[in-house]
């Protein structure tokens, strides 16, 4: 299944070998410091291998066969929506047309990047009900950080900003909201969580009052971090509203509700997608994302430069903002993710992406059902897109979810995301996507009861797994101690 | 169930404080280094920072976690223990018998304030 | 069903059934009735794969993507050798995500690892991460990362980062109160005498780019003396990593933190992005490094295998206390630099580096021969890019070249009104001696 390749570019590196062409040097060859004063050049010496074209070709590809991708098999890990990333994509982001364009040439030579530039940021607009989205955000985090500053130039134009520090962050969220909010220079204030994960209203009723006029506004994420629906959403903006503040809206589970509720009628005014996750884009091992930001109307004045703008000669890029927030990073954002996004919402139109959601929320109830019995369910109602089990039932042998993650590598699928969230014990929070055909998803039950019998009859066996991957259970406080970050080279 | 040491004071953070002439040796207690698990680094004031009561002094790391050691007293940094740099599991091998740094008492009258064996064995078991 | 879901209409209602529910309507009950959206998402219909071909091939035919590129700013027209696409394209490396469960991503890890060693290599540094958005970015985290192990709240920055990049350094700082100086420049370098007075015992630490903005290479000695004339002040430096393949390692000028923008490595100009930012650092520093690093250890078999490392520092655990909030890394574009490091190996990329410089010298001699255009800083050591001067205006004379399929310079009027005439060329090894003729023959021609 796996093969057991263990070896670094550095250890095939044979001295002489070359692994590129270049044409010969067309014009004349002069000293470097003749050219340049030799107290600035360097010795040429670096720790580059020197290997041929094949062993690259060989070792990477040697490389991958250790990994786990969605191609290969199930990958359910909770909260990063691993659907199928369509090849077409692929094809579409690497058309010459969208691949060789310098970020900085002329508008006129450009048109049809910045005009599906701007024809994404209208669907985006209208799948989550919002006025503009801008495209520029590199990942999720970057969209936060966008969303908060754009949420600070609100209140700082209606002079609020110096008093408005506080940004509530439930106790259930994802780390990266109230990272994102102490970076953007916020203080966090946390609002308890239901035992379903959802807001306690009483809670946040409470950390309004005793921080008034200091609120800058509200992070949340609908479905919640269990795949439960917040049904007090109305009232939970609404209080943010009424205390002078704005609500985030975390897009990370928006695979669950396209075409069935949209964040701007919820009362959210700035939110983040992540492409990565709900349209279909790679997530290349770990990146790279895209973050787009979408605001109501009165917050466009204050997104990012450059903004695109349809006008009577074509499309152009608008610097001309003076509310802007500024330049968020070089350039226009991740152009070649945007197009993948932008093919997948084309391919699917209005009625696919909302099919996508059914199907999504259809398989999690599915799946969940079919493995109460075994695992513990904290929360036995319907579910959206991912749901949390909360370990095996049966833990007599004190077998962990940690145990029963690493067993499941044993059968070629990717493991649920694991102890997250943080309010459920030992979960397991699972979510199929719409992709998976019912088979896949019988099997992974299938395979999940199978190791929480095997919990009891073989414990020990469940304890050291995996058995059949590359490597085993690796040392991961070694890694911390010794910080062996690059090579050991030997000399 | 965790050690405590007789004879040493307690913070609600789990630091461990003796006290010997005027200067304050602290620690993280059993129960700090049982909830931690496994120690892989631990970062140091410098020498001569000045400390209240409450401030974050360093940090204690391992594999699942990181957690700020905030100062139980007030007062300057004398000594830092530098072995920790190497062999940061000492703290998990034996957390009262390895310090973490020693604070000059700009007021004695602060520990008093901390809680002896019995009443941080009390809590502990709250 | 839509051909990317892998259900049928009745596989779907059976499903239901298991589940005891009638449709799939009511597995959305609990979305309270005011709030659902009744009506069909105005995203276009759904396309046929032949109909999206057909209209993102056309969209993509009015962008001019076959112009004969002497702009650079920033963004590089390099050669990328093809090998690096078709490793890009294994599914193993693309559809994976972020390396949580070692033990099936050792292909990730690995990738991360090699990536960490090189770039280390190249910026002479101890250690690197796993790869941040872009080099923009990229700087902005070092800036924070200073003042935090600093403990202060101001930065000086070399007016010759280029006013971009400096924008994103200020958007980045204006939000957590740091405060942004610009040290002045003069000739197109940092201007060293004055930054000295700028680098009071509140400043955390002196960033300069190297090549600049201009293109011109500092002298990063007597930057570092500068930058570390206070104890607790941080030297940044902001570098191109072909450069390196020739220049000086800043590690070998006493930087503490090395940021650069890694487009360079054979990753196309995509209209500017996804790119990928790198970080390098000191061993000293390494746990105040943003985002994810990965590390050797063993297994419970004693094999080599690595991990994600230094985890605790991160969002998912340290939460608001973070060294950052950022969660991922550029993944598979860090992937291709990593294989265009080793295709080209230690002397490839000193080979690449060589190529440019020599030819982007040819072609500064060859524009400036004429006399119409004179260097705007003469006598200044440079890479790949020089800014020129000239009684033309810049953007007829870009416009000129693009009828002739020629992307001219930067137009150094839209960032300085003192250089309203002037153009920065870039020249890589990419561009050939006939290219270069052809460009001064009309730009002599204006």
């Amino acid at each position: 299944m796996y093969n057991d390749y263990n070896k670094m570019i550095f250890e095939i590196s044979t001295e002489g070998r070359k692994g590129y062409s270049l044409p010969a040097l067309d014009v004349e060859e002069s000293n470097l410091d003749d050219l340049i004063p030799s107290n600035l050049l360097g010795d040429g010496e670096s720790k580059l291998p020197e290997v041929s074209e094949f062993d690259v070709v060989r070792h990477y590809t040697n490389l991958s066969l250790l990994n786990h991708g969605v191609d290969k098999g199930f990958y359910p890990l909770g909260s990063c929506t691993m659907k199928y990333n369509p090849k077409l994509n692929e094809d579409m982001a690497r058309l010459e047309g969208f691949v060789n364009i310098h970020p900085l040439q002329p508008e006129s030579t450009v048109q049809g990047a910045l005009e599906l530039i701007y024809d994404l940021d209208m669907k985006l607009s209208e799948i989550a009900g919002f006025a503009r989205t801008t495209t520029q955000p590199a990942a999720g985090a970057n969209g936060e950080f966008t969303g908060l500053m754009l949420i600070n130039a609100y209140h700082k134009k209606n002079g609020e900003d110096k008093k408005r520090t506080k940004i509530i962050v439930p106790d259930s969220a994802h780390g990266t909201n109230p990272s994102s909010a102490y970076v953007a220079g916020y203080e966090i204030v946390e609002v308890k969580s239901n035992e379903d994960g959802s807001v306690n209203v009483d809670s946040l009723k409470e950390v309004i009052a005793e921080n008034e006029g200091e609120i800058a506004g509200l992070m949340l994420t609908n479905p919640s971090t269990l795949g439960l629906f917040e049904k007090s959403i109305s009232e939970i903006t609404k209080l943010v509203h009424d205390a002078g503040g704005l609500n985030y809206y975390d897009g990370a589970n928006m695979n669950a509700i396209m075409g069935k509720v949209r964040p701007g009628e919820m009362g959210f005014d700035v939110m983040h997608y992540n492409l990565h996750k709900t349209m279909s884009t790679p997530h290349g091992g770990g990146g790279p994302g895209a973050g787009p930001v979408g605001v109501r109307e009165d917050l466009v004045e204050f997104l990012p430069v450059p903004v695109i703008e349809k006008g009577e000669d074509g499309y152009f890029l608008d610097y001309d903002r003076p509310n802007t927030i500024g330049r968020l990073k070089g350039f226009h954002g991740h152009f070649g993710v945007n197009v993948k996004a932008y093919s997948y919402i084309s391919t699917l139109g209005g009625a696919g992406l909302r099919e996508a959601s059914e199907t999504a929320v259809l398989n999690a109830n599915y799946m969940m059902n079919k493995l109460k019995d075994k695992y513990n369910l904290p929360m036995d109602q319907v579910c959206k897109h991912e749901f949390v089990l909360g370990g095996i039932k049966d833990t007599s042998t004190g077998i962990t979810t940690l145990d029963i993650a690493k067993r499941i590598l044993d059968f070629g699928y990717h493991p649920p995301t694991v102890y997250f969230p943080l309010i459920v014990n030992e979960a397991l929070m699972i979510e199929p996507t719409e992709s998976e055909s019912r088979e896949t998803l019988d099997a992974f039950i299938d395979t999940l009861n199978q190791i929480a019998d095997e919990a009891i009859s073989k414990p020990e066996y469940l304890k050291s797994a995996p058995h059949n991957t590359p490597v085993g259970r690796l040392n991961e406080a070694k890694a911390a101690k010794d910080l062996i970050l690059t090579y050991p080279f030997e000399d | 169930m965790s050690k405590i040491v007789e004879g040493l004071y307690y913070s609600e953070d789990h630091d461990w404080v003796k006290v010997e002439g005027g200067v304050a040796t602290i620690g993280i207690t059993d129960e700090a280094q049982h909830q931690l698990g496994e120690i892989v680094y631990v970062e140091l004031p410098e020498e001569d920072d000045e400390l209240s009561a409450g401030d974050v002094y360093g940090v204690v790391e391992s594999v699942k976690a990181a957690s700020d050691s905030h100062s139980p007293v007030s007062g300057k940094v004398v000594e830092i223990n530098e072995e920790l740099d190497d062999n940061p599991g000492a703290l998990n091998e034996d957390p009262y018998g390895n310090w973490i740094v020693k604070v000059e008492l700009s007021d004695e009258s602060e520990v008093e304030k901390l809680m002896d064996a019995k009443k941080y064995e009390e809590f502990c078991a709250k | 069903m839509h051909r990317y879901i892998s259900s049928t209409k009745k596989e779907q209602e059976e499903m239901l059934k298991s589940i005891g529910a009638s449709s799939i309507e009511d597995l959305f009950s609990d979305i309270p009735e005011d709030l659902k959206f009744k009506g069909e998402l105005q995203v276009g219909e759904p396309l046929s794969e032949l109909e999206l071909r057909n209209k993102l091939g056309k969209l993509a035919k009015k962008n001019q993507s076959d112009l004969v590129c002497f702009l650079g700013a920033g963004a590089y027209d390099r050669f990328i050798p093809g090998v690096i696409n078709h490793m890009a394209l294994r599914q193993e490396f693309f559809t994976a995500y972020t390396p949580y469960q070692p033990e099936v991503s050792q292909g990730t890890l690995t990738g991360i690892f090699e990536f960490q060693t090189m770039i280390s290599s190249l910026t002479g540094m101890d250690v690197t991460n796993a790869s941040l958005y872009d080099g923009p970015t990229a700087t902005g985290e070092a800036v924070s990362m200073a003042c935090d192990q600093a403990r202060r709240d101001k930065i000086v920055v070399s007016a010759t980062l280029g006013e971009d990049l400096i924008k994103v350094i200020k958007t980045n700082c204006e939000v957590k109160d740091i405060e942004v100086i610009v040290a002045p420049m003069k000739d197109g370098v940092t201007d060293i005498e004055a930054t000295k007075e700028l680098m009071t015992k509140e400043v955390a630490g002196l960033v300069v780019k190297s090549p600049n903005f201009f293109g011109i290479i500092e002298d990063l000695d007597e930057l570092e003396k500068v930058a570390h004339s206070d104890k607790k002040s941080l030297f940044i430096v902001n570098t191109d990593p072909i450069s390196l393949g020739i220049l000086k390692k800043p590690g070998d000028c006493g930087a503490d933190i090395v940021v650069g923008e890694g487009q360079s490595l054979g990753i196309p100009l995509s209209y500017g992005g996804p790119y990928l930012g790198f970080f390098s650092t000191t061993k000293k520093l390494v746990r105040k490094i943003p985002g994810r690093i990965v590390g050797l250890t063993e297994d419970n078999d004693g094999n080599r295998g690595l991990v994600l490392t230094l985890q605790a520092r991160e969002q998912h655990i340290r939460r608001y206390k973070a060294t950052s909030n950022i969660c991922s890394n550029q993944g598979l574009i860090m992937l291709m630099a990593t294989i265009y490091m080793s295709l080209m190996g230690k002397e490839g990329i000193k080979e690449v580096a060589n190529q440019t410089v020599q030819k982007a010298h040819y072609a500064y001699k060859k524009l400036t021969e004429g006399g119409k255009f004179k260097p705007l800083f003469p006598d200044k050591p440079f890479f790949q890019e020089f800014a020129l001067k000239a009684d033309v205006d810049i953007k007829k004379l870009n416009e000129k070249l693009l009828e002739n399929g020629i992307l001219g310079g930067y137009e150094l009027g839209k960032d300085y009104k003192e250089y309203e005439n002037g153009v920065l060329i870039c020249v890589t090894e990419k561009r050939t001696k006939e290219e270069i003729d052809e460009l001064a023959r009309i730009m002599e021609a204006i």
